[in-house]
């Protein structure tokens, strides 16, 4: 017996891997989520027909959408995270002893009820005292906040179900305002490769270009992700990624990272020519 | 238990075309392009299934112009659907509905009395049949700047200084959502022999759903055009017409069949007859679905800064009668911003398209095919719009209704020797043309009216805030064309 689990990641590309067993399928109000076991991944997420993470590849996904900004920020205090309803923003965060309240603002309930069933490598800090989960939309949650978040953390599935929401303008600028005067906007940002990707790329560009000072790019390699090239933005009322960096701040808190360090830091913003012009002709 | 008498399962008309498909019938009429394969880009653009039901009338489809079989049928359960004598299906709109309507009426030199804020549609066909409007000018919410529905005392003075009127035409509900007391008019008007036409373009949705105002034919009303296409989920374009007992459906038939194409589409066609099958079926919980969208968006909006999405608190068992909660129509102006530009923004800057914008109100058309998110976003875009854009109220007109002065019949007027001149020059000669802002389509002047200054006024302050101001010959409306002395 051979089962294979296939992804388009183009209409004409095909990323097919192995499957030991097909370990949970449900479906929730939002969306049909799947729970696989393979032999080259671990177990692995999938949401729509969409891999969401898998266990050996998830931890560059979570260090980079969550040290960027810490590293960057000199005094996180509140954190909003929308989605990231598997819980490795979660787990990154809290490893971070100066935070002091997390709103995790997930649309639904069902992923991280599978999450912690079956994920436990990444939903492993739900009960981290600092946390308050919400079970709504996030478009809706971040428009009733004002100036009161230091960081947010976009952890949205790709532009179409249930976080079309997420890439829209009136929801960056929902979460201008719901920062303070110093905050930082890191969202996960789709690839530059294929088509469909560059295009929600360039559009989540765009309206974050019209809605925050600076918006900067920066790039990742996840195996599992469509082209396997991924970015995440960069959106700031004051810090610059790069020359705010905090480096010796940072390296002295001593976290152990697989991926992230200071230096990676710097060099994932710098971009190839070919994101540069498409992030420039949005500009 | 249904309260229906025929079987509402049923749609003759889509049924008959899935038997026609069966048959692979040899086309030798018209429509050429042969069930598509004459025109292979259209076909790729809409689809095959599309295009194979694109077909002309024929003796197993029937015919609209003389219905004896499926259509006939089609209508006698679309009537029994809406509890009205007869249904006529109609596929040029509701605007063909709410002529036809009035074409048996009127004829020339009758009297037929409505509120102002008609849509254009009716004033249309008083050129057509040389019928003199009398206008009941609605109740006016200073407020929020709109035009209400007819109270009951007005129309009764209508009616007493015009006893000789053939008929009251009655919206119901307006654009906005509000209704007048239909069943007391219906009443008042039937006592002294005037016939009751219902523009019903916005409440198609009153039949079938629940807590909603009532429909015209539950009111006792003569006849009622209803716009399928928009709250009842058909094609643009289709529309039923529906008469009471009191109306003769061979000589409404002759009506229609005086300005409606002798090739209707099947593709409305079977249209209204799915969707009629629908919302006779499941209709109660569709438009409970959707009021209950609406009423969240509502208390959304509401915690906003500067908007106010009403509803029927402003019920005042008069001029506002009922409130239709599907609707979500929000005042804009304590944002600093006028209706209009705040639906401009919502475009241009969130790519969210509403139905209309006017001087200080939006409307924002709430239907079965939305989603929760899609309200989500759009509450939020009003946020941020509030945010970004928010101004000082000063220095916006709220004022919206002019009240209209009719000089001659505008049959009289549209074919009148006419000069065009320059809007500030037109000022107390009488207009030979509409002019109006579209959406929503009720005129600001209409063939036969004389021009004022505040009608001038109300024109170019609508222009200057973006309004599409259409109807004059000029599409430019810098002028305008006026009886010759």
């Amino acid at each position: 017996m051979e089962l294979w689990f296939t992804e388009k990641h183009s209409p004409n590309v095909n990323f097919t891997i192995k499957v030991d067993r097909h370990l949970h399928s449900v479906e929730s109000e939002h969306q049909r989520i799947d729970i696989f076991e393979s032999p080259e991944f671990g177990r692995f997420l999938v949401i729509d027909g969409f891999m969401m993470l898998t266990e050996k590849d998830e931890f560059i996904y979570h260090e980079m959408i969550t040290h960027v900004p810490m590293a960057v920020h000199p005094n996180v205090r509140n954190v909003l995270v929308i989605g990231a309803g598997d819980g490795g923003v979660i787990r990154e965060l809290t490893r971070y002893e100066a935070i002091e309240h997390i709103d995790l603002v997930e649309i639904d309930p069902v992923v991280v009820e599978v999450s912690k069933e079956f994920l436990p490598q990444t939903a492993c800090r739900f009960d981290d005292p600092r946390l308050i989960i919400h079970y709504e939309d996030g478009v809706k949650f971040v428009r009733g906040k004002k100036n009161f978040y230091d960081l947010i953390i976009v952890d949205s599935t790709d532009p179409i179900g249930p976080g079309e929401g997420l890439f829209t303008k009136e929801f960056y600028g929902s979460c201008y305002k719901a920062l303070k005067d110093d905050g930082i906007m890191v969202n996960q940002h789709e690839s530059p490769y294929y088509e469909y990707n560059a295009l929600a790329m360039k559009r989540a560009h765009k309206r974050i270009v019209e809605s925050f000072p600076i918006s900067k790019v920066y790039q990742v390699h996840i195996p599992t992700y469509p082209s396997g090239h991924w970015l995440f933005g960069f959106a700031s009322k004051k810090y610059h990624p790069v020359h705010d960096l905090r480096a010796e701040q940072w390296n002295q808190l001593q976290l152990k990272t697989k991926y992230y360090n200071t230096r990676l830091h710097v060099g994932s913003f710098a971009l190839p020519n070919y994101v540069e012009d498409q992030l420039k002709n949005v500009e | 238990m249904s309260k229906h008498k025929l079987d509402q399962t049923r749609a003759p008309i889509y049924e008959a075309l899935q038997e026609f498909k069966k048959q692979r019938v040899v086309p030798f009429d018209v429509p050429g392009h042969k069930r598509g394969r004459g025109n292979p880009e259209l076909t790729a653009f809409l689809g095959e299934q599309c295009l194979t039901v694109d077909v002309n009338s024929m003796k197993p489809l029937d015919s609209l112009v003389h219905p004896v079989s499926v259509i006939r049928e089609a209508e006698e359960i679309a009537a029994d659907a809406f509890g009205a004598h007869h249904a006529f299906f109609m596929v040029g709109g509701t605007t063909s509905s709410v002529q036809s309507m009035i074409l048996y009426a009127c004829q020339q030199g009758d009297k037929i009395i409505l509120p102002r804020n008609v849509h254009r549609s009716a004033i249309n066909a008083l050129v057509l049949c040389g019928a003199t409007p009398v206008y009941v000018n609605p109740d006016i919410n200073h407020q929020l700047g709109i035009a209400l529905g007819m109270s009951v005392s007005q129309v009764e003075e209508a009616i007493r200084l015009n006893p000789d009127a053939k008929a009251i035409l009655v919206n119901n509900p307006t654009y906005y959502g509000i209704c007048s007391d239909l069943r007391s008019i219906v009443k008042l008007a039937h006592e002294y022999n005037m016939l009751v036409l219902v523009d019903e373009a916005h409440g198609t949705h009153f039949s079938f759903g629940r807590n909603l105002p009532i429909s015209g034919m539950a009111a006792g009303a003569d006849m009622a055009a209803v716009s399928m296409h928009k709250s009842g989920g058909s094609l643009t374009q289709s529309s039923f017409l529906l008469t009471g007992k009191s109306v003769n459906p061979d000589y409404m038939r002759q009506i229609i069949n005086l300005t409606q194409t002798t090739s209707a589409s099947y593709l409305l066609l079977s249209s209204l007859d799915i969707s009629r099958r629908n919302l006779a079926l499941r209709g109660g919980e569709v438009f409970d679905h959707v009021a209950n969208l609406a009423q969240y968006a509502r208390n959304e909006v509401n915690q906003l800064e500067g908007y106010y999405a009403y509803s029927d608190e402003l019920i005042n068992s008069d001029s506002i009668f009922d409130f239709d909660r599907t609707k979500l129509s929000i005042y804009t102006l304590d944002t600093g911003l006028a209706g209009i530009e705040v639906y401009d923004l919502l475009r241009d800057e969130y790519d969210i398209q509403i139905e209309f914008g006017d001087i200080g109100n939006i409307l924002a058309y709430i239907s079965v095919g939305d989603r929760k998110l899609d309200v989500e976003r759009l509450v939020s875009a009003l946020s941020e719009i509030q945010r970004r854009f928010g101004r000082e109220k000063s220095g916006l007109l709220t004022q919206e209704y002019v009240v209209p002065i009719v000089a001659v019949a505008p049959q009289t007027a549209f074919y009148a020797e006419k000069e065009q001149l320059p809007l500030e020059e037109t000022i107390g000669r009488i207009c030979s043309e509409f002019v109006m802002a579209y959406p929503p389509g009720i005129p600001v002047l209409a063939p036969g009216e004389k021009i004022t200054q505040e009608v001038i006024r109300y024109i170019q302050y609508a222009k200057e805030k973006g309004c599409s101001m259409i109807g004059p010959e000029d599409l430019a409306v810098e002028r305008l064309n006026v009886l010759k002395y």
